[in-house]
């Protein structure tokens, strides 16, 4: 199947994981924030959930590796140090941002909030000008 | 009980979401982020297919006065668009530019078992410790002063 259509339905997935997370638990889809409450100091008391959302996560590409010889996980683009470096932005940046791709980018969306709108609208050119500046400049 | 099902349940389709739609591979969301380059528009099919299920689903669930299987709906109360928020974006932005992997599809990608990804998760959580231990300071700086008088 064409590249795009799979992304729509990857889409869909995606969609239905936080519709239902908020029908039965009342929770935004936010991956920064389900995986950021179980993080010192002062984790939150509802750990067990947050566990297993992070557990379906990984089991996920395993499951379609076993069923369909995919699992979807493409290799590493940069090597350690960039790695180690985007990881610590990521971690602080979402942290303190409130949010990532999926909580702003999707529930904030879809909620029509106006700071998801600016956060996402914020992390996306930065990421565009990041882009810029480590494929065409440097 | 019910919770942490619910978590496995969707954890899981959000997993097969990402791995699905291309967005567990680092060189199709830099492809979506090089504008200058050979643009891969990808990331804009999973976002349009994500927001409008999830727009549609949420107008239905947020009608009703509280979650299957819980007390209530815990929505962000926060509508001030501040320098945090800015801030954030900005920083989270630059290593989503620099590496390809945003939370959901760096953790994924554990599953492959490569230490490149475990490596980018651990910075990733001692990032987000560093911002939750920042925050979390000046508070207990002023409750100890208020402890002292």
């Amino acid at each position: 199947m064409h590249p795009y259509i799979m992304a729509v339905i990857g889409g869909v997935f995606i969609g239905l994981s936080a519709v239902l997370l908020m029908a039965f638990s009342g929770r935004i889809a936010g991956v920064s924030g389900i995986v950021g409450g179980l993080l010192p100091p002062k984790p939150v008391t509802d750990r067990s959930w947050r566990l297993s959302f992070v557990l379906g996560l990984v089991l996920a590409p395993l499951i379609l590796r076993m069923t369909t010889g995919a699992s979807g996980i493409g290799a590493p683009a940069v090597d350690y140090p960039l790695l180690l470096a985007a990881g610590v932005l990521v971690g602080a940046g979402t942290a303190f941002g409130g949010g990532c791709t999926s909580g702003h980018g999707i529930c904030g969306m879809a909620r029509l909030s106006p700071r998801s709108a600016v956060a996402v609208a914020v992390f996306v050119m930065a990421a565009i000008v990041t882009v810029f500046v480590t494929r065409h400049l440097v | 009980m019910g919770e942490t099902t619910i978590g496995l349940l969707t954890g899981l389709l959000f997993g097969l979401g990402l791995c699905l739609s291309g967005m567990a591979d680092p060189s199709v969301v830099l492809g979506f982020l090089d504008l200058a380059g050979n643009w891969n528009p990808t990331l804009l099919f999973v976002m349009a297919g994500g927001v409008s299920v999830t727009f549609i689903g949420y107008r239905i669930v947020l009608g009703r006065n509280r979650p299957l299987w819980s007390k209530s709906f815990q929505l962000p109360t926060a509508t001030a668009v501040d320098a945090h928020l800015i801030s954030g974006a900005v920083i989270f932005g630059i290593g989503w530019g620099l590496a390809g992997y945003c939370p959901g599809p760096a953790l994924v990608s554990l599953a492959s078992g490569r230490p490149q990804v475990l490596i980018f998760v651990v910075a990733m959580l001692a990032g987000m410790v560093f911002v939750r231990w920042m925050r979390a300071r000046p508070r207990a700086t002023i409750a100890t002063v208020r402890g002292e008088a």
